[in-house]
């Protein structure tokens, strides 16, 4: 091993015995029980069915059952651990993990010191202890700092000195709002550092609410996409407007849970609060073609549990999924008690590849809420005006045709696409998001079967649509993509004669969305197939009167529309004779269906310029709000049917049920009160209630992590025996308190931490202290760590001036490298935003799961396939290379030179590092750029054409008479800038 | 391997690099492979149309699957509704090659000539009937997304022998039939650093390698000095050793910017290179430029290069799909092992080719006498291995008349997946990675290492 290799393990060393605390006394839960957890439990632990010996290590009376106090060589335990016979020796030899000799030891002490026993600190109850007396207490600003230098005074070590300004205030901008200050607020804060004061002004922001926003992402696994093989788009961004809205006003946190849990069971639920229910539909969804329903059914609520159990509580629930945990006290039983909160939705096991699944809901913005009922007034009023000029139609009719001035034409027929008269092939190409109306006029004799018309391919079932009547006289409509499990068959329930036939397609890919008309009057049907998850689209010709088999009735006309029309116009469509023919009958004997068309011709062709104005009108106005109405968004939410049978799956398979069980919470947690609904809206109530030991501690712990770049609990994931112990216990459970007892006040909390000397602190460290505490668990300086993904693209935007700072939204599509979507996935092309699209903060951008954004994914950020609550944090060349050549990062160089160029030669390189840093540059920064600049400026006044080209990078404008080489110059120095580790890094 | 080149390679973290070190000391056996090249044939090739030879089923042609055959076991929903499973023997002709004897159909004329250097495996069989969950387990052991592929373990466990390369790299090619997902080649839980990168035929090989134009290598390499000199001045007031990582990592991009186009460019290979491997291998994007790329990379010491080939999910129409598809890899696949083994590579570099499962014996659709198609079929399928330090002209394994059943020596993907890291020299039940209290592997908690097939 060389020596750089020991050095390293020393650290290690040095950090253990940091966390360890260096005189105090062996504490159970601290020590002793994360080492049983680790190497005794997976056979001597929670999980009944792997226990051997019948051994209990992780409860009291199992454990102490093995020892004798004070007497480790008389105790059982201690004489396995330290056996020198292979069969005896505990863990034996063969097992996967040991005990070294140092935690034998310690094991040793903890007996011979009374071995002391307590439950696992992170399942107590919360309570608030009271923080510790400290020697510095000018140091002090509110009590985290106590808690904070109590263990630095214990470790014999000194809090840093503060940060300075422009380091301090743009720590402050990144953690409140994910985007660094402008020098100008930079000059303004430090006047004052005013730590509670400017987080309240940086609050009021939507940055803010953005920035939080972007965390609650990767919580919420949320995507643009469903995941899996076809991975195709759904719409889940009014879920992401929600999250931004509640963080925007603060809403409390315990009220935020309970919404996004169950706000469609709360009392008279609002849209918003069903809207906040998308949280637990951000999950995949399978789409592929031939999977067993079942199957995916149970992974979309262990989807929910898992991820519920992670955000809320820390814990690997999802380990009890097929057997009981072996670390924790949660056991399979208690898995599907709380997999019974979780499904009983009315959906599918199989997705829709494209577009959400149910349940979902219409989600207007409020924007779009109040263009809405004024598009209803708009239409109430045209439909008055309407109803106004035609209050006598019979007679207006009557009188027209009396005064015989017109000659009768035909009925023209809007959005006709096909008719018996002009049929060629290439029309009526239909998709499944397509509306549109079929009709044909039948002559038939019993027997009589065939297709009437179809666009379809000719095999068998083959791709695409067709009209048919079947052996049996029914009128069936069958959409086809694949035969058996991809497509949509429904038929009249009765048999039909002679006469005329509709059918309408609303594109919902539902059968609920086709209507059967016979002779224009509304006729049931019944479905035999009702699934369709691709389209049917096809480019074959549209035919009448075979497609499946050769109709053997007679098609006298065929009528096709590329919309659905109403039961007005349908009665008019229905009746074949022409107008004129109708005149010619006396009025009395006309039928009804001949007066509706003919009054349909009034009204559209024939009547008195008002009159049809106003129909028109009318008309349109429907049309209009119909259209709007369907381009809303829609979003996914949870909305429960009756209980459903729940049974322990087996070894978590679904399908070996085993015994019932019933929504509950685990057994080893506190109970829910006996009168709380045992539904999502109980269970949420539950995780909030003052009584649960867990959502308070992570939530913060996250907040914190957040913030100084470790959590307390450095397992942010996992607060179960398995992961590591808080660094400062009782700061941790203070805070936890304080958060409870605020009202669950997120602001409030976030202004505790940035107003404490801890946070304040200059992140400068020293060789001894990066001895000491290389991951700075004790605080003794500032935070330094790389930004999250997001914060570095939105920087570069910020700082040159591109970023576009509409709030909310759809999602777009930013600059990523071409055809990366094309290489690997199945649908979709990656199509490039345009204008201010490309430059919105990294939380809008459209994110494809299987395939998610090259930048973000470069630096870390969370796949969103599934719940990640962990940060990682790599340093990588292939950041290096992201950072030189994304077009996002050279464009943004360019833009920021350009209004560098705005100012005075000798000032533009403080413009820039101010631009970019917020502070001056020193000399010695200046030396190096200052030559730098003059060599690539003399390259490029040699080389125009270079600097043409790096000048044509972006999509920006480029202003006119501008000096292109002095601009690739300072694109080259302010590239430089943006490399630096300084300004990817909160310092 | 060289310590402080493998952490600046990786951008591991000191406490990282202290736990891995003291992991090694435990996972480590004596390897006898240095280098896999994983040649995935994404959509499942029908075995029975391959290698699988069932010459019983031509008697049986048009008849059903027995129900004693089918023991009532699931399908896909897409043929779970047929009213009929109509047997569809192979339409190939079957005969036996090389020394060994193995068989192989006539779909495969240059696979034949190599048979005694493979080690045939009849009897793979996974958990998963669809591509997603199958292929996601085939790269991670787990059926869910979130777990790590077996190329990012491997530069978990090993680290990278080339400075100047990416320790994993995903090749692909193929357009249409099943999708790909990044999960594939990507880290899951584990630092991202371990992720493969996928080297691509269109555009830069790797992502954001080519300076933007109208930036040439002196300039960027005076950016880079300034970047250098600027982060080191920062690091005298800071003292934050992520600030020299990030230097080297810097300079490591530099020299990436030189390695890779290098590699790729094949104009230095010699005439003979595209008489072995075919002039399709000079066409960026193909099955046979990737398994050139492959033998260069690994040549580069690349630890693990995956090649993910489209296209092998015939459901329809499947002799004119099946035909296309051997026509475009089967040259390829061959010289790639042939190549190894005359550059002397073979021995410690592990090739394997394989699907995600396999297809079904019943005819998916109409039967005709030369046109079928064929479902998914997790129960059994054929993958082959060389080199690597595997047994030769070996056929491990056997399944039923039907190519339904395995009736000897199942090799589950956990298997392979534990074979495969006992010849890089890892034992499978001690590379772990401790994640949600967890201490994850590989293999989860199953896997054998399959010692039959071992030389």
């Amino acid at each position: 091993m060389s020596r750089y290799a020991r050095q390293l393990i020393a650290f290690a060393a040095t950090l253990h015995l940091a966390s360890l605390g260096a005189n105090a006394g062996i504490d159970y839960d601290r020590d002793i029980r994360p080492l049983l957890s680790d190497t005794c439990y997976a056979c001597h632990g929670p999980d009944d069915a792997e226990r051997k010996a019948d051994l209990r290590l992780h409860t009291r009376d199992g454990l102490l059952g093995e020892i004798r106090a004070s007497e480790p060589l008389e105790s059982e335990l201690y004489q396995r651990i330290s056996s020198n016979d292979p069969d005896e020796r505990m863990p034996p030899p063969e097992f996967a993990r040991s005990l070294t000799s140092k935690q034998i030891e310690t094991i040793r002490r903890w007996i011979e010191e009374g071995a002391n026993w307590k439950g696992h600190w992170a399942f107590e109850r919360v309570e608030r202890p009271d923080a510790p007396e400290v020697k510095q207490t000018e140091w002090v600003k509110n009590p985290i700092d106590r808690f904070v230098l109590a263990r630095l005074e214990s470790e014999g070590l000194m809090p840093s000195p503060p940060a300075q300004d422009s380091v301090l205030a743009r720590r402050l901008w990144f953690d409140l709002t994910g985007l660094p200050p402008t020098s100008a607020e930079v000059a303004r804060f430090a006047q004052t550092r005013e730590m509670a004061a400017t987080a309240k002004r940086l609050f009021r922001r939507p940055t803010y609410a953005e920035r939080m926003t972007s965390r609650w992402l990767d919580a919420a696994r949320y995507a643009d996409t469903s995941g899996y093989q076809t991975d195709g788009w759904r719409t889940m961004w009014r879920w992401r407007d929600w999250v931004i809205d509640s963080f925007r006003r603060n809403q409390r946190f315990d009220q935020f849970t309970l919404e996004q849990l169950a706000g469609d069971l709360l009392p008279n639920a609002t849209l918003e609060q069903k809207i906040a229910t998308g949280f637990n539909r951000n999950h995949r969804g399978n789409s592929e073609g031939g999977i067993v329903q079942e199957e995916f059914l149970v992974e979309y609520a262990v989807d929910r549990v898992d991820t519920t159990f992670t955000v809320w509580q820390g814990v690997t629930i999802g380990c009890a999924r097929c057997h009981s945990h072996k670390y924790d006290p949660f056991t399979h039983r208690d898995y599907y008690q709380l997999f019974a909160f979780f499904n009983r939705l009315h959906e599918k096991g199989r997705v829709f590849k494209e577009g959400n699944s149910a349940p979902w809901i219409v989600a207007p913005t409020r924007a779009q809420a109040r263009k809405l009922k004024q598009l209803k007034k708009t239409e109430a009023a045209a439909r008055s005006r309407f109803e106004e000029g035609s209050r006598n139609l019979p007679e207006q009719i009557h009188a027209w045709e009396q005064r015989r001035e017109h000659t009768p034409t035909w009925l023209d027929y809007e959005s006709l696409v096909a008719s018996s008269a002009q049929t060629n092939g290439a029309v009526a190409k239909f998709g499944y998001f397509d509306r549109f109306t079929l009709s044909a006029q039948i002559k038939i004799k019993a027997g009589d079967q065939g297709t009437i018309l179809s666009k379809k391919n000719p095999a068998k079932q083959g791709l695409g649509y067709s009209l048919d009547l079947t052996k049996d006289g029914k009128v069936q409509l069958n959409l086809i993509k694949r035969w058996l499990d991809d497509a949509l068959r429904v038929e009249t329930v009765e048999p039909v004669s002679s006469g005329h036939v509709l059918v309408t397609y609303n594109g919902s890919r539902k059968s609920s969305g086709i209507q059967f008309f016979v002779n224009g009057e509304r006729v049931e049907h019944k479905a035999n197939l009702d699934y369709m998850n691709q389209t049917f689209e096809t480019d074959e010709p549209l035919l009448v009167g075979k497609g499946n088999a050769d109709f053997t009735g007679e098609v006298e006309t065929i009528a096709v529309f590329d919309r659905v029309l109403d039961e007005i116009e349908i009665r008019a469509v229905a009746e074949p004779s022409p107008i004129a023919t109708i005149l010619a009958q006396p009025e009395r004997q006309r039928s009804a269906l001949e007066k509706s068309k003919l009054e349909q011709y009034f009204l559209r062709q024939a009547g008195p310029d008002e009159l049809r104005r106003a129909h028109a009108k009318w008309l349109a106005a429907k049309r209009i709000r119909a259209a709007f109405k369907r381009d809303l968004p829609s979003v996914m939410i949870m909305e429960d049917r009756n209980e459903q049978p729940t049974h322990i799956l087996l070894r978590g398979q679904y399908d070996q049920p085993g015994e019932r069980v019933f929504a509950n919470v685990p057994a080893s947690l506190p109970a829910m009160p006996k009168n709380a609904p045992r539904n999502r809206l109980g269970l949420a109530h539950w995780l909030v209630s003052r009584e649960n030991p867990l959502t308070a501690r992570v939530t913060i712990n996250r907040l914190w992590r957040d913030i100084f770049g470790t959590g307390l609990v450095k397992t942010t994931e996992d607060f179960g025996v398995q992961g590591e112990r808080p660094s400062h216990p009782a700061l941790l459970d203070w805070l936890a308190a304080e958060f409870m007892e605020s009202g669950w006040d997120i602001q409030h909390m976030l202004t505790l931490i940035v107003s404490s000397s801890t946070y304040q602190q200059s992140s400068r460290s020293t060789p001894e202290l990066n001895r000491r505490d290389p991951e700075n668990r004790l605080l003794a300086r500032g935070p330094r760590f790389r930004l999250p993904a997001e914060m570095i693209r939105d920087q570069a935007l910020a700082i040159s001036g591109l970023l576009h700072r509409t709030v909310g939204g759809p999602s777009v599509k930013s600059y990523q490298p071409a055809g990366l979507w094309a290489d690997i996935a199945s649908v979709g092309n990656y199509e490039l935003g345009e204008g201010t699209d490309l430059y919105r903060r990294s939380l809008y951008s459209y994110w494809k799961r299987t395939v998610p954004p090259p930048m973000m994914m470069n630096f870390d950020s969370a796949s969103r396939e599934s719940c990640e609550v962990g940060m990682k944090r790599t340093n990588t060349p292939m950041q290096a290379l992201n950072l030189m050549n994304d077009e996002t990062f050279v464009e943004a160089s360019r833009v920021l030179a350009q209004s560098i160029l705005q100012a005075t030669k000798h000032k533009r390189l403080t413009t820039a590092f101010l631009r970019v840093l917020q502070r001056k540059p020193n000399a010695r920064e200046s030396g190096v750029l200052e030559r730098s600049l003059a060599t690539h400026l003399a390259k490029y006044r040699a080389a125009p054409e270079a600097a043409d080209d790096l000048l044509s990078v972006g999509q920006a404008a480029l202003p006119d008479g501008i000096d292109r080489a002095e601009l690739a110059a300072w694109t080259m120095i302010c590239s430089t800038l943006m490399n630096l580790d300084e300004t990817v890094t909160k310092e | 391997m060289n310590r402080r080149s493998f952490c600046l390679t990786t951008g591991l973290s000191s406490l990282a690099l202290t736990r891995l070190l003291a992991q090694e000391q435990k996972t480590r056996l004596p390897a006898k492979a240095k280098r896999v090249i994983y040649l995935f044939q994404s959509g499942a090739p029908a075995q029975m149309d391959l290698f699988d030879h069932k010459p019983h089923l031509r008697d049986l042609a048009g008849t059903d699957l027995p129900e004693s055959i089918r023991k009532g076991q699931r399908l896909t929903g897409m043929t779970a509704t047929q009213d009929r499973f109509p047997l569809a023997p192979s339409i190939f002709k079957f005969d036996r090659h090389g020394n060994s004897g193995a068989w192989v159909s006539d779909l495969l004329p240059h696979t034949s000539k190599i048979v005694d250097q493979l080690c045939f495996i009849r009897s793979l069989h996974t958990e998963a009937i669809n591509h997603d969950p199958a292929i996601t387990f085939c790269q991670t052991g787990f059926q869910l997304a979130g777990r790590p592929s077996i190329g990012s373990w491997l530069s978990y466990g090993l680290g990278s022998d080339n400075e100047n390369l990416p320790a994993f790299v995903a090749l692909t090619s193929g357009k249409g039939g099943q999708p790909l997902y990044d999960r594939l080649w990507g880290s899951g839980f584990l630092p991202s650093h371990y992720q493969g990168v996928r080297f691509r035929s269109t555009g830069d090989p790797m992502l954001y390698l080519s300076d933007p134009p109208g930036v040439d290598r002196e300039t960027r390499r005076r950016m880079l000095d300034d970047v250098s000199e600027l982060n080191s001045l920062r690091f005298q007031q800071f003292q934050d050793p992520e600030i020299k990582t990030r230097i080297a990592q810097y300079e490591m991009a530099f020299r990436m910017q030189t390695s890779v186009p290098e590699l790729t460019d094949l104009s230095s290979e010699p005439a003979s290179t595209f008489e072995l491997y075919g002039e399709d291998a000079r066409k960026p994007g193909s099955y046979a430029h990737n398994c050139l790329l492959s033998r260069r990379l690994t040549e580069r010491g690349v630890r693990f290069v995956q090649l993910f080939e489209r296209g092998w999910d015939h459901h329809t129409k499947l002799p004119k799909k099946i035909r296309e598809r051997t026509a475009s890899t089967d040259r390829a696949s061959a010289a790639l092992v042939t190549d190894l083994k005359q550059r002397g590579l073979l021995d410690d570099t592990l090739v394997i080719w394989g699907g995600e499962f396999g297809r079904t014996a019943y005819c998916q659709g109409r039967l005709t006498k030369d046109d079928y198609g064929r479902d998914h079929h997790p129960r059994c399928f054929t993958m082959w291995l060389a080199g690597g330090g595997m047994r030769t002209g070996v056929t491990y394994g056997k399944t039923d008349d039907f190519s339904y059943n395995i009736v000897k020596d199942p090799v589950h993907v956990h298997d392979l997946h534990a074979t495969l890291l006992h010849q890089l020299g890892i034992d499978h039940t001690k590379l772990t990675f401790k994640f949600q209290g967890r201490h994850y592997r590989l293999t989860d908690v199953h896997g054998k290492v399959v010692r039959d097939i071992l030389s």
